[in-house]
């Protein structure tokens, strides 16, 4: 009898264990997803006030800048209908260019600035980021929708 | 022609896979020696006529054949020759055909070794084996075919991905694919297994060498994956938690399970099962990562969406293998067996614990790898998980792993006490816990992560010399070197293994605890000073490579004044993609890492520049060796001696 009781008590602890774990392990999962929106989400307001998320689209033509004493950089991310501005120190990847796909990950600041983190730009040429991409198909589809409505 | 023939045999290899698969089966069935007899036969004619398909390709590739569709796609005239070679692997097809070799050469290995067993036995391994080759064979030449030809021939290639152009590229697919496909051999022996319902004390030692090898493979792509990404990819991160990374880690970590689960199946006759099941998901996992990274739905799940035929491919081939094998496994288990009792203090109930907290790893890896594609594939949106995530998780989920490691080499079979562990043991947990606050403390920064980190690098390695302490005092020798002779290369093998795991541990937790980042724009001339080390930035000049035209940097590093390295990092163009890369400029050394690299030019000749300290950063890539060569060390036990004297001719050098 007494194995017996000893063996439930360990079952009960192990699964008490592993209860507490998944728990643990599920919390840290869901504070630690990054979720993405489109340029024309964050001017809408969709985006999060406070916290980490991504935005993708093309880099706007002539709207690179860099800021002349140190390694800050401001450029747009355009998904075609909206474009928002992004701030990040730092030095950007090799494929990042103007008009080329890019996705970038941080929070808003004030003025609806996006301070960037991360600046992610794949490592070929003719390669879209996934998210990128989704940005302007989104944007194309809203605006092939709207001139249909009219 | 050439691609031809190589096209063809392939088509040969197929047929004979077929036979491989088929006849012993049947042989099975009625009993009839001849047809499992052909087990053998058929699988050597299938490794080599797959064997020739591959030199076939590479033959297209060294000879610059760009009427082949898959060597215009990957390769160039202008690649150095051993990036062309090496290219057959640079891409969707050649990369399905290198899997295919690779378990030709494993299929191989296993026929020499064979007559050992029982035929019966031995038939089914071999046509198990064959199973998997007929479905990746038939994925190729439906799907994947590299020998499709490209007319009219295109004028020159599109070139190797520059990222790939590296010795890296050269060695680490084919010691990844080694461990991958390694795991068929644990995969085909579980099944036959199960079929059989022999599962005994025999069986885990034919079946642990080879376990082992895989697991030495796997261990090493991983770890010279990663360290290619620490020089290559120009910002000094050495593990990124990217679904391809993570897509050959999960097996890696199931079959560290595996290796430890077979010792107790060996040793105890215990665990047998849990090891059969164990086996499963190794192999699983191989597939599911040879899903994740060659189907396309990484890059995007309406990539995949939009051509499906592979992804389907894969993926109902995923669902036969392991549905397939879990069913067989439902029904068969119960005649294998649980095996022998163990008291819940003892060495087995430590090293099922060890078991448990590895399985529920790879679960949160899977969980985080997995999820954003359920999300998007479902329409739900684009998320991504933080590595914050994996990071976070994955030390807590393996903490107390770490601890039991510490405890399980010097914990008895099958009874051990709790008091007799703790006198064990107090040594080895004073000192760990003493140096954790003492390194710090002479570094002067404290955080709770290193704090732990250190911790367990430190009480690994103090019980490793504990273990080996206790082995000493119970010979009967009387002298130390007759003593250190007693003990098998198999325990060795343990201790330096785990060893290679804190220094494994001590390495991240130096590198994450004390690294110094710094990305800094830089005018010629100008000194900036990191941790001690003066950076003179000297300007950059145009340098011309084999296939590309670069900009090479000048960095004169000086400390205190004395001379201590110069760096030269580089940014290539290369002209057939248009492709620009940064080099790194790395002055390795055992206490720590200095890593320049150059970002963009600015005006006046000043360059944006990350310049990085990473210590003890290289104690990463050592401790995998070291945990590879404790595989090794294993290998060579006497008690595996006629077949791992077998598995030496076989397999390539590691």
């Amino acid at each position: 009898m007494k194995a017996r009781h000893k063996r439930i008590a360990l079952i009960v602890a192990g699964i008490a264990v592993l209860a507490i774990a998944a728990t643990l392990l599920l919390q840290s999962f869901r504070s630690n997803l990054v979720f993405f929106f489109t340029p024309t989400q964050v001017a809408n307001g969709e985006a999060p006030k406070e916290g980490n998320f991504r935005i993708g689209g093309l880099v706007e033509n002539g709207s690179l800048e860099r800021l002349s004493n140190g390694t800050q950089v401001k450029f747009k991310v355009t998904d075609t209908a909206k474009s928002i501005q992004v701030v990040y120190t730092g030095i950007l990847p090799d494929l990042f260019k103007e008009g080329k796909g890019v996705v970038a990950q941080g929070k808003l600041g004030k003025d609806k600035v996006f301070e960037a983190d991360q600046v992610l730009a794949k490592h070929d040429e003719n390669y879209m980021p996934p998210e990128a991409a989704d940005a302007l198909e989104k944007a194309k589809a809203n605006n092939s929708y709207a001139t249909g409505a009219k | 022609m050439i691609p031809e023939i190589g096209h063809f045999s392939l088509i040969l290899a197929f047929l004979f896979a077929l036979i491989q698969s088929t006849l012993p089966f049947t042989g099975l069935a009625k009993n009839n020696q001849t047809f499992m007899n052909l087990a053998v036969p058929a699988a050597r004619a299938q490794s080599i006529l797959i064997a020739v398909s591959f030199l076939c390709l590479d033959y297209a590739f060294y000879s610059n054949d760009f009427s082949v569709l898959y060597v215009a796609s990957t390769s160039n005239s202008n690649l150095p020759i051993i990036y062309r070679l090496a290219a057959i692997w640079g891409g969707h097809e050649g990369s399905m055909l290198l899997w295919v070799s690779i378990l030709a050469i494993w299929t191989m290995a296993v026929t020499f070794f064979a007559k050992e067993l029982p035929l019966r036995f031995y038939s089914t391994l071999i046509a198990v084996m064959g199973l998997v080759s007929v479905g990746l064979l038939m994925f190729i030449l439906f799907t994947s075919n590299p020998f499709e030809r490209l007319i009219p021939a295109a004028l020159d290639g599109r070139d190797l991905n520059p990222l790939l152009q590296d010795p890296g590229m050269v060695f680490h697919p084919p010691l990844l694919y080694m461990g991958y496909v390694g795991f068929s051999v644990a995969f085909a022996f579980a099944i036959a297994a199960l079929l059989d319902g022999r599962l005994d004390v025999t069986w885990a030692r034919w079946t642990r060498p080879w376990t082992t090898a895989a697991w030495i493979f796997l261990t090493l792509g991983i770890a010279l994956g990663s360290r290619w990404a620490y020089y290559e990819l120009g910002w000094g991160g050495w593990w990124f938690w990217d679904a391809v990374e993570n897509a050959s880690f999960m097996p890696w970590l199931v079959g560290t399970a595996l290796i430890h689960s077979l010792a107790v199946t060996e040793k105890r006759n215990a665990f047998k099962a849990w090891t059969v099941l164990l086996s499963i998901c190794a192999f699983s996992l191989s597939l599911l990562g040879t899903f994740l990274v060659r189907s396309g739905v990484l890059t995007s799940v309406h990539a995949f969406a939009s051509d499906p035929s592979r992804g389907m491919f894969i993926l109902l081939f995923l669902a036969i293998v392991i549905g397939g094998a879990l069913v067989l496994f439902a029904l068969r288990a119960p005649t294998v067996g649980l095996g022998e009792k163990f008291d819940v203090v003892s060495r087995e109930s430590l090293l099922l614990t060890n078991n448990v907290v590895l399985i529920v790893a790879t679960g949160s890896v899977l969980l985080g790898t997995l999820y954003p594609l359920l999300i998007d594939a479902m329409g739900m949106g684009k998320i991504s998980v933080g590595p914050p995530y994996f990071d976070a998780v994955f030390v807590a989920i393996m903490a107390p792993g770490i601890f039991l490691m510490g405890i399980g080499p010097v914990a008895r079979w099958k009874k051990a006490t709790l008091p007799e562990l703790a006198t064990k043991l107090r040594w080895a947990m004073a000192v760990s816990l003493v140096s954790a606050l003492l390194v710090p403390s002479v570094l002067g920064k404290l955080t709770l992560m290193i704090f732990v980190g250190l911790l367990m690098a430190f009480w690994v390695m103090s019980s490793v010399f504990v273990a080996l302490r206790i082995r000493l005092l119970a010979s009967q020798n009387s002298t130390l070197l007759d003593k250190l002779k007693e003990i098998t290369p198999a325990f060795y093998g343990m201790l330096v293994a785990h060893f290679g795991l804190a220094v494994f541990i001590f390495g991240v937790t130096m590198v994450k605890g004390y690294e110094s980042e710094q990305d800094l724009r830089m005018q010629i001339g100008e000194s900036v000073n990191v941790r001690g080390f003066d950076f003179r930035f000297d300007g950059v000049k145009p340098i011309r490579g084999p296939n590309y035209v670069a900009k090479q940097g000048l960095f004169y590093v000086t400390n205190q004044g004395a001379e201590h390295a110069t760096l030269t990092p580089e940014k290539r163009l290369y002209p057939v993609q248009g492709a620009i890369m940064t080099e790194a400029s790395i002055s390795t050394g055992v206490m720590r890492d200095l890593y320049v690299s150059l970002g963009e030019e600015l005006e006046q000749g000043a360059w944006s520049v990350r310049i990085y300290i990473k210590p003890f950063v290289q104690w990463i890539w050592m401790g995998a060796l070291l945990m590879a060569i404790g595989g090794v060390l294993t290998l060579v036990d006497r008690r595996y001696r006629p077949i791992s004297k077998k598995l030496n001719v076989e397999s390539p050098g590691v």
